[in-house]
């Protein structure tokens, strides 16, 4: 066990856990965060997703001990209850869900995405989601809150 | 706003044990429907409830009025992802005539909430927006308010009206009385009135309108509680350890073997049931992986490419729906019979979450936290599980990853049970990615013969459907934990399988709910025809094998299949006779609302009147075609036809579905936009379905575990364009439509593919090489 310090969503947290413990855990389980969960632990299916300086991250597949001293961002991190990110704000006008499980990986891919490709088009931002699935398939809705997000900023 | 209970009250809850009382001191959602005083008095809305499944007669178990006017209300039907809770809150604002931020909703609890036993089948619709159960409970609420304050202020109920909270005169809106003060804190104490006038939907000012997901915003900013995301205080971390093979037992299990590992708890073992209990979840898995445990050899299996030659040859339980007595005579005087065979493999909900439930198990008492679309069944046979009686034990509903059936949610709440009991302490279970995909109750393989004659004129006079399909286990239900692989494993027994041949007659009248029987036949059984077509001579007999694999109801559970079989042959015989395949279709339906759900999808899409296929097919490169499909949902409970179109590429043999024109007759709608969700997210995943998945396996397990054995689509494919045009019908009664788009996806894409090349696909999915294969094997 090793005396961690994470900067998560702002906030400098301590934990004491196992190094090699998988990020997700120490998110989900030590820091109580709803955000990213477990689907598949292979960092097939994105449902972990974190951003880490900028990188959308599996945080299934990836050691606590690789993100000390970098910023991670979590899908509540992104914006705040009351100013929720322009691209949750899409997401919630085209009310692009059903169970919502899958939304960290389709939200954070994304942002972290056309953060680097701001003009990004839809056949790049569907590949840059390849590995990102939806069992719902709310697909048309995802895919049409990222374009509306994409549109705006660069409008 | 979704009030569904906090994490603290379920624990206050939990430690409390499962009385209301404590459940209200807990709850904020339900302290502001009860005052204090009648906290007592409300435990007999306990007692009210129906343990069987039909919910109950007592108002008062479905809804309450706060001193504040808050109205709570309590559903046994729960929203997985497909918009439930917004929608029961929608009727609850509407027919109680209280703005949509005065409705309360608590979803399958069994300590609270009536037993409406599963939610499936896209039942959920018919069995809440009709004249009864919830949609009831509040025009029966409403009548009683009126009449209270009939008595209150004098005046005839007649000359009363219901709005925002009160009951005002209609002609002096001074004159009012609250609902708060009319009946605040104290119980109804009336039986749901069959009288009781529901709101016609011209009323509509709520239901019928694109209300916004009340849970949606919590889900897209992270906040939302999932059942994995449930915290009970000293909970620990638990993973099971499954066979490496279809029927392995256990030897022995070396607890040693993970003994140095840090914060193992506990290995239990129960029968052929193997678990690892630990302070933390990466410690358990870990603990589940290493842990030594000598297992006997599986039973082996028949190659996976010998399934369906395979089910044609087993014991058989036979069952005949429909029979005119006179198939095998016309058939064999007709001078054209057309025949062919469909396949269709097991597929799996694979959910994008690997299921997850907490449990805890305290003596003689327990709560689980499940995702289970079956709250008070699970009761049940977690009880048989455990030893403990059913009413000791609470089963409080969380949603899980989106589950389109049965998936895990029902077996790993079983888990968490069995490993908190072993362990005196609450314990959280998430199944392992593999555990969830290699023992759930997959859908069902179907092997599907089907037969027509013809008519001079090249109309079919006889359809003749010959169906095995394999099957194993099935939804627990109230007394059969051994249906899922945890109840199996602990040494309870899936389902007796029977065989039984020849099948007894027909039953009356048709049960169409799997959609065995096409929407061509008449459906006589005996002097009731209640099918959807016109054809006469008739037979539909299916034969059920027993299957090596756990299988259950999988989204439009057999009638997928069938529907598959069913739209593709009638293509077959439309492109025999070089009819158009709309046209031929509506001369053998007798059905109005199918028939025009299929003129208006074919005219929004255009539909260019001609047979299939296509003429002067190039036969390299990228084609492009149309094909069209329907059905009446389980006989009749959704009515939708769908028209898509496809470019085949025909040197890789990759399809892409480029557009869905769906036309859906659900009866009254209650959220358009809830609405088309389901139908577009169900299309999307019918196109995965039809293109990608399937189940695979080797000589003693499955092999297909993971998302690169398993081939779900993902975001990265360019989904079609979906048109979707709803049919919205509000004097009948209201039916489903979380299940009906998928069930066409399958045909109308085989068609649209045999219209692009003149290759038709008889077996799903249509992979690039069964395309390809197809395509090489073409007449020139």
């Amino acid at each position: 066990m090793s005396l961690l310090t994470l900067k998560v969503n702002g906030r400098s947290q301590q934990v004491e856990v196992d190094p090699a413990t998988p990020l997700l855990f120490v998110l989900s389980d030590d820091l109580e965060l709803r955000g990213p969960k477990f689907g598949c632990g292979l960092g097939q299916c994105g449902a972990c997703t974190v951003i880490v300086d900028g990188q959308a991250t599996r945080s299934c597949v990836t050691p606590v001990s690789a993100v000390t001293g970098r910023e991670v961002t979590t899908l509540e991190g992104l914006g705040t209850a009351e100013s929720p990110h322009p691209l949750q704000q899409a997401f919630i006008d085209e009310q692009a869900a059903q169970c919502g499980f899958c939304l960290s990986g389709v939200i954070l891919t994304a942002k972290a995405f056309l953060d680097r490709n701001p003009r990004a088009t839809d056949e790049q931002i569907q590949q840059a989601l390849s590995g990102v699935l939806c069992r719902c398939f709310a697909n048309v809705r995802m895919l049409k809150a990222i374009r509306r997000y994409a549109g705006e900023r660069t409008a | 706003m979704m009030h569904h209970l906090s994490s603290d009250a379920r624990t206050a809850l939990g430690r409390a044990g499962i009385s209301r009382r404590s459940f209200l001191k807990g709850s904020g959602a339900l302290v502001v429907a009860f005052s204090s005083a009648t906290v007592a008095d409300s435990l007999g809305v306990v007692f009210a409830q129906g343990f069987n499944g039909t919910g109950s007669v007592q108002l008062d178990s479905w809804l309450a009025v706060g001193r504040d006017g808050i109205v709570t209300a309590y559903t046994g039907k729960c929203d997985f992802g497909q918009g439930l809770y917004t929608a029961q809150m929608q009727l609850v604002a509407e027919e109680m005539c209280v703005p949509l931020n005065r409705v309360r909703l608590i979803q399958c609890d069994t300590s609270i909430t009536p037993d409406q036993g599963t939610t499936s089948g896209q039942q959920s619709h018919p069995t809440n927006f009709n004249q009864a159960n919830l949609a009831l409970a509040g025009a029966t609420a409403r009548q009683a308010l009126i009449r209270m304050a009939s008595e209150t202020l004098g005046v005839p109920a007649s000359d009363l009206v219901a709005r925002d909270g009160i009951v005002a005169v209609k002609t002096d809106s001074s004159r009012s009385a609250r609902y708060g003060d009319l009946i605040g804190g104290r119980r109804f104490n009336l039986q749901l009135d069959q009288s009781a006038a529901r709101k016609h939907p011209r009323e509509w000012s709520v239901l019928g309108t694109p209300v916004p997901r009340v849970d949606m915003r919590d889900m897209v900013m992270g906040r939302f509680e999932f059942v994995h995301n449930v915290k009970v205080p000293g909970m620990l971390h638990g993973r099971v350890v499954r066979p490496p093979e279809v029927g392995a037992t256990v030897g022995s299990v070396d607890d040693k073997s993970i003994g140095e590992l840090p914060g193992i708890v506990k290995v239990v073992v129960k029968g052929n049931f193997v678990g690892v209990v630990a302070q933390k979840p990466w410690q358990a898995m870990q603990g589940a992986e290493r842990l030594n445990v000598s297992w006997t050899r599986g039973t082996p299996l028949a190659p996976h490419t010998d399934l369906y030659a395979g089910i044609r040859k087993q014991p058989a339980r036979d069952t005949l729906l429909v029979d005119s007595g006179d198939v095998d005579a016309r058939l064999a005087a007709a001078a054209t019979v057309l025949r062919s065979t469909y396949h269709h493999p097991y597929q799996m909900h694979a959910s994008i979450g690997s299921s997850c439930a907490v449990a805890d198990v305290q003596g003689d008492k327990a709560t689980l936290w499940s995702a289970t679309q079956s709250a008070y069944p699970t009761r049940n046979t977690s009880a048989m599980l455990l030893g403990l009686k059913p009413e000791s034990i609470r089963v409080i509903y969380v949603r899980g990853a989106g589950c389109y059936g049965l998936n895990g949610a029902d077996t790993v709440t079983y888990d968490a049970a069995l490993l908190s009991q072993a362990i005196g302490r609450p314990v959280r279970v998430q199944l392992s990615r593999k555990d969830e995909m290699a023992w759930e109750n997959f859908g069902n393989a179907f092997v599907i013969d089907q037969r027509v004659a013809l008519d001079p004129a090249g109309n079919i006079s006889v359809w003749d459907y010959e169906a095995w399909s394999a099957a194993r286990g099935a939804r627990p239900g109230y007394n059969t934990p051994g249906n899922v692989v945890t109840g199996f494993l602990v040494g309870s027994s899936p389902a007796p399988f029977a065989p039984r041949t020849p099948a007894p007659a027909p039953g009356t009248p048709l049960n169409n709910g799997s959609n065995t029987a096409p929407s061509y036949i008449a459906g006589r059984v005996r002097e009731s025809a209640q099918g959807a077509g016109v054809i006469r001579s008739e037979r539909v007999l299916s034969h059920r094998v027993l299957s090596p694999f756990f299988t259950g109801p999988l989204r439009a559970p057999e009638r997928l299949q069938n529907t598959f079989a069913h739209e593709c042959f009638m293509d077959e015989v439309a492109a025999h006779v070089k009819a158009d395949p709309v046209e031929y279709r509506l001369k053998h339906l007798n059905h109005a609302r199918l028939s025009a759900a299929v003129r208006v999808a074919a005219k929004a899409a255009t539909w260019e009147q001609r047979p299939s296929p296509q003429p002067d097919r190039p036969r390299a490169g990228k084609v492009s075609g149309r094909g069209i499909a329907c059905v009446c949902y389980e006989g009749d409970n959704g009515y939708v036809a769908m028209v898509a179109d496809v470019t085949v590429d025909q040197d890789s043999g990759r399809i892409q579905v480029t557009r869905l024109v769906i036309a859906q007759d659900s009866g009254p709608i209650s959220n358009p936009d809830g609405m088309r969700n389901q139908i577009e997210g169900g299309a999307l995943q019918g196109i995965s379905r039809a293109l990608g998945e399937e189940v695979t396996w080797d000589d003693r397990k499955i092999t297909s575990v993971d998302w690169s054995s398993y081939h779900s689509l993902t975001l990265g494919f360019a989904p079609p364009t979906v048109d979707i045009v709803l049919l919205n019908q509000t004097d009948v009664e209201a039916c489903g439509s979380g299940e009906t788009s998928i069930t066409v996806v399958a045909p109308a894409i085989g068609n649209a593919i045999f219209d692009a090349t003149g290759v038709r696909l008889r077996e799903v999915p249509f992979t690039p090489e069964r395309v390809l294969s197809a395509l090489r094997g073409r007449s020139v």
